[in-house]
């Protein structure tokens, strides 16, 4: 999951939809094509990669699909520190041991 | 968009009371490496491409994809740390003292909680991240 989420966020046009769709709340995929400045094939493509990381969801209206963006997904991204913390504190240990047991 | 490349950082210092010679070699020598951090192909020569492997566990394949970024015998030794899309740099500094050495250990270039930019010049981000720091701060 968390590597659909930096998948979907390391493109720049699907950062401005997620972003612009955090910021102004639900969207048509009319109205974010005209912000995106990209085709709105192109944009139906970016909302399907967003949405497969669960950063977006959508919802049909009439003749109009709504996007709205899902932030909580982003949780997986501030856990790497955390996550490294731990990491790097064990291998510490690991690598003084080692040099214990080396030679000078 | 702004791409001003501020960027959020994890450090680690501890002091070892191991000369900044032996410290470097067991930075820097690929068996000795493997004993404490992951196996691995590196080579103290910047520019080298390598990885550090380590048995995969759910959700995550166990690989760091990295290349050498500076090499400063017994001093300071950088390297890039990229796994499952999240591109860090690891970098490590040693400072000899009185009782041996200490040893400085910077992971930089994680998305901020705190509202800084995640890796900005290399991926583009924006400070859409520092945006959403009320949202996913009311997450955890």
């Amino acid at each position: 999951m968390t590597d659909h989420v930096f998948k979907a966020l390391s493109d720049p046009t699907r950062r401005a939809i997620f972003e612009h769709l955090t910021r102004d709340g639900e969207q048509t995929v009319h109205a974010l094509t005209h912000r995106a400045g990209v085709s709105q094939p192109a944009v139906s493509k970016h909302l399907t990669v967003l949405k497969r990381a669960r950063l977006v969801r959508h919802r049909h209206e009439g003749r109009e699909t709504h996007y709205s963006a899902q932030p909580q997904s982003l949780a997986p991204l501030v856990d790497w520190m955390t996550q490294y913390g731990a990491f790097w504190r064990e291998r510490f240990d690991r690598l003084e041991s080692l040099l214990e047991r080396m030679d000078k | 968009m702004n791409n001003t490349a501020a960027t959020c950082s994890l450090v680690i210092e501890r002091e070892m009371s191991h000369s900044p010679e032996k410290v470097w070699r067991a930075l820097t020598q690929g068996p000795l490496i493997a004993e404490w951090l992951m196996s691995n192909d590196f080579q103290p020569i910047v520019g080298h491409r390598f990885q550090f492997r380590a048995a995969p566990v759910p959700g995550w394949n166990g690989i760091i994809d990295s290349e050498v970024l500076l090499v400063e015998p017994h001093t300071r030794l950088s390297y890039g740390w990229t796994s499952m899309g999240l591109e860090t740099v690891v970098t490590w500094t040693l400072t000899p003292t009185a009782n041996g050495t200490l040893l400085r250990m910077e992971q930089s270039g994680f998305p901020s909680e705190t509202g800084a930019n995640y890796k900005g010049a290399k991926y583009g981000w924006t400070t859409f991240i520092g945006k959403l720091e009320n949202v996913v701060g009311g997450l955890q």
